[in-house]
């Protein structure tokens, strides 16, 4: 044999099985980091028309984050205010800044301002804000603090696994309907569990799993 | 003292007795290195064209259906409201079915030290592993997006769920792919001496690369065959289970649901017993015009075809109790539906697909009775061929016939296989074909060094074979 194959192809075998695993490993970790939406889409931030800062509005002012998504305790979607809302204060503050004149001319003509949505869940995903704020899931748990940002940002993953993180174990992530809007709540994991579980029971609130809780 | 050891040399016994031997005309071992390695060695037959170049074409039909179906989505196949499952289901259990024989042969017949399994064995589970591969083709491609197939295997992912390890369809997902890899290795395993004689018999270099690269260094030394020895019997105990396992869980793709005709507890066996029933079938169909065309007729003889056409019989007899049965336990259990299902196949409109059934698989193998027509090539040969057709029509019976009549009735229709349907499966035959032929011309089609083993020679105790003369 030794006439087909020379000596140095004994350990060839040894070579392309590390080789293969190296190369196996490398791919698998780099999918798994790159192309995962954690990676892809946390961080996500785009320039809107117009530089409106949450830091300010709903972090220095206190604004309610209602006083502007006010469906959202109604509708499955957390509406984007009108350009009127906006004019409500801003025909008094600010009324001729240039950073607001595509505001003011929304206002005027009705047409849209075109902001940039971030915040998506794939057409397939059936996600209906109301039932959630309305049993305790803080806007938090979904956008981080946007009250600390001043142009918004994506900062979790929406992956399917972000979603049945909580879906699998509610009681970690639901607390009192009047600490909803209260992004910077700070509290214990013993305190949350306790009360996390009472409003579990209280609420009949079910860890839905099957496939339609979501995709209908 | 040896001079008082008695003469112990005992009489033959009387020539009636004596089994037909496996190798037949007292072939020499030499000679059956020489007629089996020929098949590769020599020029390429001109039947061989005629059958690669049509199989070729097949299969690139194949290539052409499916890529037309994984563009245009499932509603290129008949699959309608109630019949969600058609052929694509039927011919994944026909395919898969046929590719038990080889199992069964390697596998069982190994373990039960049944000889003659050696001048079939590495035909059939060629076989086994190219009809596999047919079979996969339908499962993969039926979930209409194809890329979406590796959701099926427990990988962990983004979406934090697992596949649903209740539904037998995961099962089977385990099940054909175990039953393919270990097949797939039992082949190679067995392939390994000979690869190292074809080998040594090279006389090209690609040859001596190739077939160097694949006999892994074989060199016949004690401790190689030692070792080949455990590997293919452990391998042989891991294939018996698996004979048994794959076609009764694909069977409970069926027997799990709910559907009359569909949720008896006779469906593993009865699947099992009918998938060897249908693998002996085409292993016959394959080897009865081959022996011929190649040669091998020592080899592969009429105690072969004999031995195979009486397994033949005796599952195709068990699947025409499990037929009887169905109908007496659908009578028994009282149930309006199951009765309602078995009349149907008989007398309703696909009567004609379950008569078909019924002729080519139950009756069709019982004049394997006679020794007459098991030894007559051409009886045998078009009996395997019926065979095959009729568990064709078994799992058209089963699928289509208990589909096509819902519980409403304002939803029962009629199956109409398309276009595509019947190319994709015509297709299915010609890369079958291609592969087939391929395996015959560039790899040994008989186990040299099994067959030699079961000659005459090889056994001490006949009066042709022994350490006489002192060579071994």
């Amino acid at each position: 044999m030794s006439d087909i194959f020379p000596k140095w192809t004994n350990r060839l075998p040894l070579k392309i099985a590390i080789g293969a695993l190296v190369v196996a490993g490398t791919l698998t970790a780099g999918i798994t980091y790159y192309l995962t939406p954690a990676y892809g889409r946390v961080g996500y931030q785009p320039i809107q028309p117009v530089p409106f800062s949450h830091e300010i509005h709903a972090g220095q002012l206190g604004i309610d984050c209602r006083y502007c998504h006010d469906a959202v305790e109604k509708s499955w979607f957390s509406n984007i205010p009108s350009a009127t809302t906006c004019l409500n204060c801003h025909n008094q503050v600010l009324k001729d800044d240039s950073r607001l004149e595509l505001i003011r001319d929304s206002a005027k003509t009705g047409k849209p301002v075109p902001w940039v949505q971030i915040h998506k869940v794939p057409d397939y995903v059936y996600f209906n804000h109301a039932v959630h704020v309305n049993r305790g899931v803080s806007c938090v748990e979904c956008h981080g603090k946007v009250n600390h940002m001043d142009e918004v940002r994506q900062e979790k993953s929406f992956t399917m696994s972000f979603c049945l993180d909580c879906h699998r174990d509610p009681a970690q992530h639901i607390r009192h309907p009047k600490d909803v809007y209260n992004l910077d709540l700070e509290i214990s994991p013993e305190e949350q569990k306790k009360m996390g579980t009472k409003f579990v029971h209280d609420w009949n609130v079910q860890s839905l799993q099957n496939c339609s809780a979501c995709h209908r | 003292m040896a001079s008082t050891v008695p003469d112990l040399k005992v009489a033959p016994p009387p020539r009636e007795l004596e089994r037909e031997p496996l190798v037949a005309n007292n072939r020499s071992i030499g000679w059956i290195s020489d007629r089996v390695a020929g098949i590769v060695e020599g020029k390429t037959p001109m039947w061989w064209w005629m059958a690669f170049i049509p199989s070729a074409l097949g299969a690139a039909v194949l290539g052409a259906m499916l890529l037309y179906q994984i563009s245009v989505g499932v509603g290129v196949w008949g699959n309608q409201h109630p019949v969600m499952w058609g052929w694509d289901i039927i011919n994944f259990v026909w395919w898969i079915g046929i590719g038990h024989a080889g199992t069964l042969i390697s596998a069982i017949l190994c373990l039960l030290r049944q000889r003659w399994r050696t001048a079939v064995n590495r035909a059939a589970e060629a076989m086994t592993i190219f009809a596999v591969m047919c079979a996969g083709i339908y499962p993969a491609l039926h979930v209409g997006r194809v890329w979406f197939d590796w959701w099926l295997f427990p990988i962990p992912t983004a979406n934090a769920i697992w596949p649903q390890f209740r539904s037998p369809l995961m099962w089977d997902v385990f099940a054909v792919s175990t039953y393919f890899t270990v097949s797939a290795l039992f082949w190679y395993v067995g392939l390994v001496p000979d690869l190292a004689v074809m080998r040594d018999r090279a006389r090209t270099k690609i040859r001596k690369f190739a077939y160097g690269l694949f006999a892994l260094g074989w060199t016949g030394s004690n401790r190689h065959w030692s070792n080949y020895e455990k590997a293919y019997l452990i391998l042989a105990g891991l294939s018996t289970p698996l004979v048994l396992s794959v076609h009764s869980i694909v069977s409970l793709d069926f027997a799990v649901s709910q559907v009359p005709g569909w949720h008896t507890t006779i469906f593993p066996p009865y699947f099992v017993a009918g998938a060897i029933f249908s693998g002996f079938g085409m292993v016959l169909t394959l080897l009865v015009p081959l022996r011929q065309m190649l040669k091998l007729e020592d080899i592969i003889t009429m105690r072969h075809i004999d031995l195979m056409c009486k397994v033949t019989l005796a599952t195709g007899s068990i699947v025409a109790y499990a037929y009887g049965m169905e109908f007496f336990i659908a009578w028994y259990s009282g149930s309006e539906y199951e009765r309602f299902a078995f009349i149907n196949r008989a007398i309703g409109p696909y009567a004609w697909g379950y008569w078909a059934m019924i002729i080519c698989n139950t009756i069709v193998p019982q004049i394997f009775w006679f020794k007459r027509f098991r030894n007559n090539l051409a009886i045998v040969f078009i009996a395997s061929i019926l065979v095959n057709i009729g568990m064709w029509f078994e799992r058209f019976v089963i699928i289509v016939i208990s589909l096509h009549r819902d519980y409403l009735p304002s939803s029962w229709g009629y199956f109409i296989p398309t276009p595509v349907d019947i190319l994709t499966y015509l297709g299915t035959f010609g890369m079958f074909f291609t592969l087939f032929l391929l395996f015959l011309r560039f790899l040994p089609m008989i186990a040299i060094s099994e067959v030699k083993a079961v000659t005459p020679q090889a056994d001490p105790h006949h009066p042709a074979g022994g350490a006489k003369g002192g060579h071994h």
